[in-house]
């Protein structure tokens, strides 16, 4: 593994083009080990495409991606995710007939330890591997106070716990980066808060970095070390919420529209 | 652990069924009620109960459509075949013979599926449908012109006919074209029927229920999240779709063991629907109620021959009842109350 100065992910000359629409271009930046960094801009601005891009959904039509110092070029989502980058999804995208428990239980999947004729032979490895993750489950779960809604069938959930489950399916996959893609979208004011809490426990237990594109002005400065601000597919901005509050060009594209 | 008592449960509640079916059988041998028509129809109920627990591995688990399964039934059915008749001076025992026949039957069907499957099932779309139909089509043409003998010298094969195999005059043909087998030797019974079925039932509950089983139901939920999720989607497609294609397979030799002569054109198109009816009117998914559906829909036709002139008639509002009581919620519901009720009674 690469030296702690090495960033999680550096992307370099980053762009995607659908047909004649330029989507992304020239994306540079660096995410430290641990870092909370904010992703933010107008509504179709490329922060969605970005995610997809990172985790390989679509195939950059240009530049470079370094997960910790290695190129990922080539890979596909699954091998994106092994390497180590999990996400969660703006249109929350569940396993919907599957439990609470299962759901997370499919992020645990290549930590399980056991063949499928081990499990069809339910040989001891299938008993002992399935109690670990069971228990491995509920304690990912305990995070937000979901493990007593473990049997229910996620499609039937609440829409916030929906997107805390999506989060705790992508932390149990054991990034070293995490991507939330509007983690606080159709929550409440007070679910709002309690999520910004828990990101910043995980970040702080798991010591993952974690990327978060999100439209709540007060989370994203709440919570972010760093800020990047793209707006018509490229960057316009990047700084601490300090600097990026005080931003003209940010003003002026994303939050100056706000104040009307 | 809630969650795997709920699992468990269906489990053995299918296991029962199995178990409740043997038993009455027996009774009604014992006590020579069993008529004979019904005694004919046993190893096809088991056969297309297998076909359906099959199917319902891909249609319900895997959420894949496939259209050719009789295609894997016609591959186990006639290696089964060819296997059993040419083991049929080497080997004495009967329990023996079928039991190679199975694995040989279900082998083949098993590399048959690896073929189509690999390729097509790398493509996202649902391509999968339309390439089995076309391979239960080729399936069922090829066999059509197959001719295959034996003699002294061994296993001889020919596409042309009967004459180009070129056997001694004591030879024995097998396979012989459009006529499919002749002259089998039937080695398929009721207890080994209900023993295929019970290991079936082993094999795809506990996948089902393991690891594997778990990241097929995910990839059918949602095919991104998995991707995303750190899942080998084309792989775990493979696997739900190549073990269903064993299976089957292994239905096809228990099946076509019964007969003494099976032609090719019993593992056709309509044979592939009616196991998907099977499996839809038993609600997508569900095993119990796509054993029960196979079962029920595999005895029916033959029961109603006495009112002849409303037979098909019956069949219908049969099929209609049976599908409004397994898909629609109301009537779930209405069950379940009264289940309750009864049992509420009853205690
Ligand atoms: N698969 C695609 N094909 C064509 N155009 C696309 C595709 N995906 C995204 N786009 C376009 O790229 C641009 C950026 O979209 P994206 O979803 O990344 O925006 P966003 O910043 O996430 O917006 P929001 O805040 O509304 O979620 C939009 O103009 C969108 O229409
Ligand atoms: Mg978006």
């Amino acid at each position: 593994m690469a030296d702690k100065k090495t960033p999680v992910l550096e992307t370099k000359h980053l762009g995607i083009d659908f047909g004649g629409l330029t989507a992304v271009d020239e994306f540079n930046i660096e995410v430290e080990h641990g870092e909370i960094k904010g992703l933010i801009g107008p509504n179709g601005a490329g922060k969605t495409t970005i995610f997809n891009l990172l985790t390989k959904v679509y195939k950059p039509s240009r530049g470079m991606i370094l997960l910790d110092g290695t190129d990922t070029q080539g890979m596909t989502p699954e091998k994106v995710n092994r390497a180590g980058i999990a996400r969660t999804f703006q249109n929350i995208r569940l396993f919907d007939k599957l439990t609470v428990e299962e759901n997370v239980k499919i992020g645990l999947h290549n930590h399980i330890n056991y063949s499928s004729i081990e499990g069809v032979l339910r040989l001891p490895r299938y008993w002992s591997e399935e109690k670990k993750a069971h228990e491995k489950a509920l304690e990912l779960l305990d995070i937000f106070e979901m493990s007593d809604m473990a049997g229910d069938v996620a499609g039937s959930l609440p829409y916030g716990a929906q997107r805390r489950l999506e989060i705790v399916r992508a932390l149990a996959t054991e990034p070293k980066l995490l991507l939330l893609d509007e983690p606080a979208a159709g929550m409440n004011p007070s679910e709002t808060e309690e999520l910004m809490n828990n990101i910043r426990k995980i970040r702080d237990e798991f010591g993952i970095a974690i990327m978060l594109i999100e439209h709540d002005m007060k989370l994203v400065m709440g919570i972010c070390e760093n800020i990047v601000v793209v707006n018509f597919g490229k960057i316009i901005a990047k700084g601490t919420p300090a600097e990026i509050q005080s931003n003209d060009d940010v003003i002026e594209a994303y939050l100056g529209k706000r104040k009307g | 652990m809630k969650k795997l008592d709920k699992n468990a449960k269906t489990a053995f509640l299918n296991y029962g069924l199995v178990a409740v079916f043997f038993v009455a059988v027996e009774i009604m041998m014992a006590t020579g009620v069993m008529t004979n028509s019904f005694k004919g129809q046993l190893i096809p109920i088991i056969s297309y109960v297998i076909m359906a627990l099959a199917l319902n591995l891909v249609v319900g688990i895997s959420g894949e459509l496939s259209l050719g399964h009789a295609g894997f039934m016609s591959v186990g059915a006639f290696t089964g075949v060819i296997v059993a008749s040419s083991l049929q001076d080497s080997i004495g025992a009967s329990p023996l013979r079928l039991l190679i026949a199975i694995l040989a039957g279900a082998l083949t069907a098993a590399i048959a599926g690896i073929v189509i499957g690999i390729p097509v099932l790398r493509l996202g779309g649902d391509y999968l449908a339309i390439v089995t139909l076309a391979f239960g089509e080729i399936i069922k043409n090829v066999m059509n012109c197959m001719y295959v003998g034996v003699d002294s010298k061994g296993l001889h094969m020919s596409l042309m006919d009967a004459n180009s195999l070129g056997m001694e005059p004591t030879g024995r043909m097998i396979l012989n074209g459009p006529m499919g087998a002749t002259g089998i030797k039937k080695i398929s019974g009721f207890i080994a029927g209900i023993i295929l079925l019970l290991i079936v039932l082993v094999i795809i509950q506990n996948l089902v229920g393991s690891r594997t089983g778990r990241a097929i139901k995910a990839i059918r939920d949602n095919r991104i999240a998995a991707e995303a999720s750190g899942l080998n989607v084309t792989k775990y497609r493979l696997i739900a779709f190549v073990t269903s294609a064993a299976i089957a397979g292994s239905a096809g030799v228990l099946y076509a063991l019964n007969y003494s002569t099976v032609a090719p054109k019993k593992f056709d198109f309509n044979t592939s629907i009616l196991v998907l009816v099977f499996v839809v009117l038993g609600g997508i998914g569900n095993m119990t109620g796509a054993m029960i559906a196979a079962a029920v829909l595999t005895v029916l036709p033959e029961m109603l021959r006495q009112f002849q002139d409303y037979r098909m008639l019956v069949y219908a509002i049969v099929l209609i009842v049976v599908m409004i009581a397994t898909n629609n919620e109301k009537v779930k519901a209405l069950f379940a109350k009264k289940e309750k009720g009864e049992a509420k009674a009853n205690g």
